[in-house]
């Protein structure tokens, strides 16, 4: 149905051929942007309604009470089914730390939850399928598992600033009841605030997706970035590590790349590297701890991406 | 009544700033509105998703923006 819409805007609307690069260019952009927009309000409905029932309070109560590994895999998994909101992290991540939950399973959850969000699962399922958003939420689960045991591993509670374990509570927030027909508001709302702040994102992101689609021939990405090169999935990670973007802007363009020939494991560490670890991000968890754990953390989760994309490479 | 909004400056944090803002004027309410951006102070309400609205010392709203018309049924 997108396909015929587009095809009516560029044949009879603006009166270019199909077969051209330029006439090509603008069906794919017109067609993407529909069905992404369409697509990605179904999915983050849902996902926001499931997610309803995981708010960072219960999360926090359920995970003080286990430890070790299985903390740690708990932790990821509730990363995955928690909203997360970068702006959330410093309030979250003394939430934690003063209910008492490790360290590293505190980053267990920090490091999963934002690679695991609505809109790139959402996203990865309209454009892969469901197999690859399900190798990319293992993905980041075991990044999550790997990151956070070896932070709590390396016994750096020195580094997390002093106030945070002297703060004096007035008491917890009480945890909102929300009923069936409220889950559903919240879903909506959601759908409405995500669409608002990322429907630029998806615009920019299939413009310069449609442009490789139609203008950078095959055969050039797959000599640089195809399976065959060893380095790829290490420059591709450390370029996006710097990039602020979010799912939205930087799948279309994993979507496009991959059908010119870059490796699959490539491109999903290419987007884990520039979802995961974000500038702002870096500079709101300042506030709470050092330096040197940021540094540290920045660099496991790296590291830990490049394996998985090397792993991926290999089994996908 | 004193009404603080907890948040670190987040585009939800500016809304619901607004829509309390725009809430207390419709119920010519005598409210200070005060807006709080420091981790430190937004901790001891023990809130771990901002935005956050608070009453008079009470959390009444964590973790999402509520509409003008929700905010001024939890003011009366």
């Amino acid at each position: 149905m997108f396909s015929f819409i587009a095809n009516f805007i560029v044949t009879k609307i603006l009166h270019l051929n199909l077969e051209t690069r330029l006439g090509e260019s603008i069906h794919f952009f017109i067609y993407d942007t529909l069905k992404i927009i369409f697509l990605l309000s179904v999915m983050i409905f849902i996902i926001s309604f499931i997610r309803s029932f995981f708010p960072p309070e219960k999360v926090k109560k359920i995970l003080s009470r286990y430890h070790n590994f299985w903390a740690h895999l708990l932790a990821t998994l509730l990363g995955v089914l928690s909203p997360f909101c970068s702006c959330s992290t410093v309030p979250l991540f003394i939430g934690f730390v003063e209910a008492g939950i490790p360290l590293g399973v505190t980053f267990s959850f920090l490091i999963t939850s934002p690679i695991v969000n609505e809109i790139a699962l959402g996203f990865l399922f309209i454009t892969f399928g469901w197999k690859v958003a399900l190798v990319y939420t293992t993905a980041g689960i075991i990044i999550g598992l790997i990151g956070g045991i070896i932070i709590q591993r390396l016994n750096l509670v020195h580094l997390v600033e002093e106030y945070v374990f002297q703060i004096n509570r007035r008491g917890s927030a009480k945890i909102e009841v929300l009923d069936f027909k409220d889950r559903l508001i919240y879903a909506r709302e959601n759908v409405k605030d995500i669409v608002r702040r990322v429907w630029i994102f998806i615009v920019i992101g299939i413009s310069i997706g449609a442009v490789i689609h139609g203008y950078v021939p095959s055969d050039f990405l797959v000599k640089y970035a195809g399976p065959g090169n060893p380095l790829a999935v290490f420059v591709a990670v450390l370029f996006a590590v710097p990039l602020y973007s979010n799912a939205v802007g930087t799948i279309p363009v994993v979507e496009v790349l991959i059908n010119k020939g870059v490796g699959v494991g490539t491109a999903l560490a290419f987007l884990m590297g520039v979802v995961a670890l974000s500038l702002p991000e870096m500079i709101l968890l300042k506030q709470v701890i050092k330096t040197k754990l940021i540094a540290i953390f920045v660099g496991i989760t790296t590291t830990a991406i490049i394996l998985v994309g090397y792993l991926f490479n290999i089994i996908l | 009544m004193i009404i603080k909004i907890l948040g670190g400056g987040c585009k939800n944090c500016e809304r619901l700033a607004q829509n309390t803002e725009e809430a207390v004027k419709d119920l010519n309410l005598d409210a200070e509105i005060v807006k709080v951006e420091s981790f430190k102070e937004i901790a001891t309400y023990g809130v771990m998703k901002t935005p956050a609205l608070v009453v008079d010392e009470e959390v009444v709203v964590s973790g999402r923006v509520p509409g003008k018309e929700e905010i001024k049924k939890m003011l009366k």
